[in-house]
């Protein structure tokens, strides 16, 4: 791998910009290998790059069905942080932190990571309390968080409406460490790396069963592009996992559903970082491109057609409308949706799976890009040392038979209320 | 997406509320209990589910939808 530094980019100049090579190896599938992970988005390719860096398994093929980064990981609002109540969530989130705080070192990648803060705003007295209680959690878990009165609010964020809105502002918890980062850089990165340590990466591969043997362990894939054999397969697939764990007869607590997203016209900076609204549906953060991006809730239904529907696109705009009115001048320049695999309990799966040769990494509801470099530090751990990294244990799909959940809203066995 | 609720004809989603997979069943067992409150097919295609007309009839009703392109293929009173 040609590392990227300023010396690289002056003789590329020299050379016109036409002598880069390809980010990564664009591979033929081959006949069998060590381990393979189904689905190129950022878990899969996270997963690839920390078996072969962290594990010295180099012998693993990536297989995405499109292209990589074309599902979830391309289509995300980028948001990174590590603001959860729950000890099953919190140290978790928290490695994902620290892991992207040296990414880019790591990687010698620029994946944009910017921890610009992300803003809760609380509206009632009980919200504040519940957010207090929130904030001592990480606290108590080595997390930052600090509780900001109305005041401080309003110096970070002026254009809120803090006059006549319906629900008034009383403040805000406030993770200074959380941010955003470049989703697409952050899949180009751990591909360019992962290549790079010998890991193949197999794109406009789908796998449409698994291979088994007598004993009906998993011993391989069946894909668009013939019968590849490994000795342990990844499944990390997101809004896909049931279809996928479906060929290995598998029934998993999840059902998929769209979430939108939205982007305005390029705007000078006015959004510190990210702010998200306590009263409906409603955060947003501003690209360094300088577009207001925007989102809210899940449509709500059972879905796997990547796009939503007008309600939602309402509901959003009227959340926005509500928190700081200048919105209403930008113009909505895109909007996308995204096919979420949502759990019972709204917490995801790392875990091995009751078919053996299969392991599951599935269940990331709307909040899984920033678990990004966690998710596949641990799954890379579990499927090289057949147990679980000690800040991933809860993730285990027998817990809603044990009633482990890990229910960071507290809303029941519904997957659209979590 | 909008419904043609059987007994106020087509109506918007919003008036709706989405509950899910109308197909599982409350078993006898306790065994069984785990499966039915967690475990979904989660079909891509067509598929039976459960909508309340909150802002209508207030009926339960069973809506068939493709969920890979959200079309209405039916709606009609659950039995
Ligand atoms: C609109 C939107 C906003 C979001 N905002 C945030 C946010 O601000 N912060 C946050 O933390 N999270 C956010 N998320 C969630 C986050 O994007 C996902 O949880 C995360 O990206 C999922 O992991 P992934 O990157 O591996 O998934 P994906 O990128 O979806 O990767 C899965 C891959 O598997 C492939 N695949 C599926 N089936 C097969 C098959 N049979 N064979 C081969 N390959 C297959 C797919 O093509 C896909 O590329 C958001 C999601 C959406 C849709
Ligand atoms: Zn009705």
């Amino acid at each position: 791998m040609k590392r990227f530094s300023i010396f690289s980019l002056a003789a590329n100049a020299l050379s016109g910009h036409r002598k880069w090579a390809p980010t990564w190896r664009d591979a033929s599938p081959r006949p069998g290998y060590d381990i393979i992970i189904v689905g190129g988005g950022g878990h899969g390719l996270a997963t690839a790059y920390y078996l072969a860096k962290v594990h010295g398994i180099t012998n693993v093929a990536v297989i995405e069905k499109g292209w990589i980064g074309g599902g979830n990981a391309g289509r995300n609002t980028t948001i990174i942080r590590s603001n959860y109540g729950l000890a099953g969530n919190g140290p978790f989130y928290e490695w994902s932190m620290k892991l992207w705080e040296g990414l880019e070192q790591e990687l010698n990648y620029n994946a944009m990571v910017s921890q610009r803060g992300v803003l809760n705003l609380y509206h009632s007295d009980g919200q504040r309390d519940a957010y207090a209680r929130r904030g001592n959690a990480m606290r108590m878990h080595g997390v930052d968080a600090e509780l900001l009165d109305r005041d401080a609010v309003r110096r970070m964020a002026p254009f809120l409406d803090f006059e006549g809105a319906r629900f008034p502002i009383q403040g805000g918890l406030l993770q200074r460490r959380g941010g955003t980062a470049r989703h697409d850089a952050v899949v180009w990165g751990y591909a360019r790396a992962a290549s790079a340590l010998g890991v193949d990466i197999i794109q406009n591969c789908e796998v449409t069963g698994f291979v088994t043997d007598n004993g009906g362990a998993i011993t391989g894939v069946e894909t668009s592009r013939g019968t590849i054999r490994a000795g342990k397969t990844g499944i990390a697939v997101a809004g896909n996992s049931s279809r996928v764990a479906a060929m290995a007869g598998l029934r998993l607590p999840i059902e998929s559903h769209v979430l939108q997203a939205f982007v305005s016209e390029g705007l000078k900076p006015v959004i510190p970082g990210v702010i998200t609204f306590g009263m409906g549906h409603f955060y947003i953060s501003q690209s360094d491109k300088g577009g207001l991006v925007f989102g809210g809730d899940i449509d709500g239904y059972n879905s796997y057609a990547q796009r939503g529907n007008l309600p939602v696109v309402q509901d959003v705009c009227e959340g926005g409308m509500a928190l700081m009115p200048m919105i209403g001048k930008a113009r909505v320049l895109r909007s996308w949706g995204g096919i979420m695999d949502m759990t019972m309990d709204g917490s995801p799966i790392i875990d091995r799976s009751p078919v053996d040769g299969l392991w599951l990494n599935a269940g990331w509801c709307y909040g899984g890009f920033k678990a990004t470099p966690a998710s596949g530090w641990c799954f890379a751990h579990l499927l090289a040392t057949e147990t679980p990294h000690e800040t991933a244990t809860a993730y285990r799909l027998d817990r809603f038979a044990t009633g482990d959940v890990i229910d960071e809203k507290g809303a029941g066995a519904q997957a659209n209320l979590h | 997406m909008r419904i043609p609720c059987p007994f106020c004809g087509n109506r918007d989603t919003q008036e709706f509320v989405y509950r899910g997979d109308a197909s599982p069943t409350r078993p006898d067992t306790d065994e069984a209990m785990h499966d039915y409150v967690y475990l979904r097919d989660n079909v891509a295609g067509p598929m039976r589910e459960h909508w309340y007309h909150a802002q209508g009839c207030r009926n339960w009703i069973v809506v068939t939808r493709d969920t890979r392109t959200h079309e209405i293929i039916s709606a009609e009173f659950p039995r």
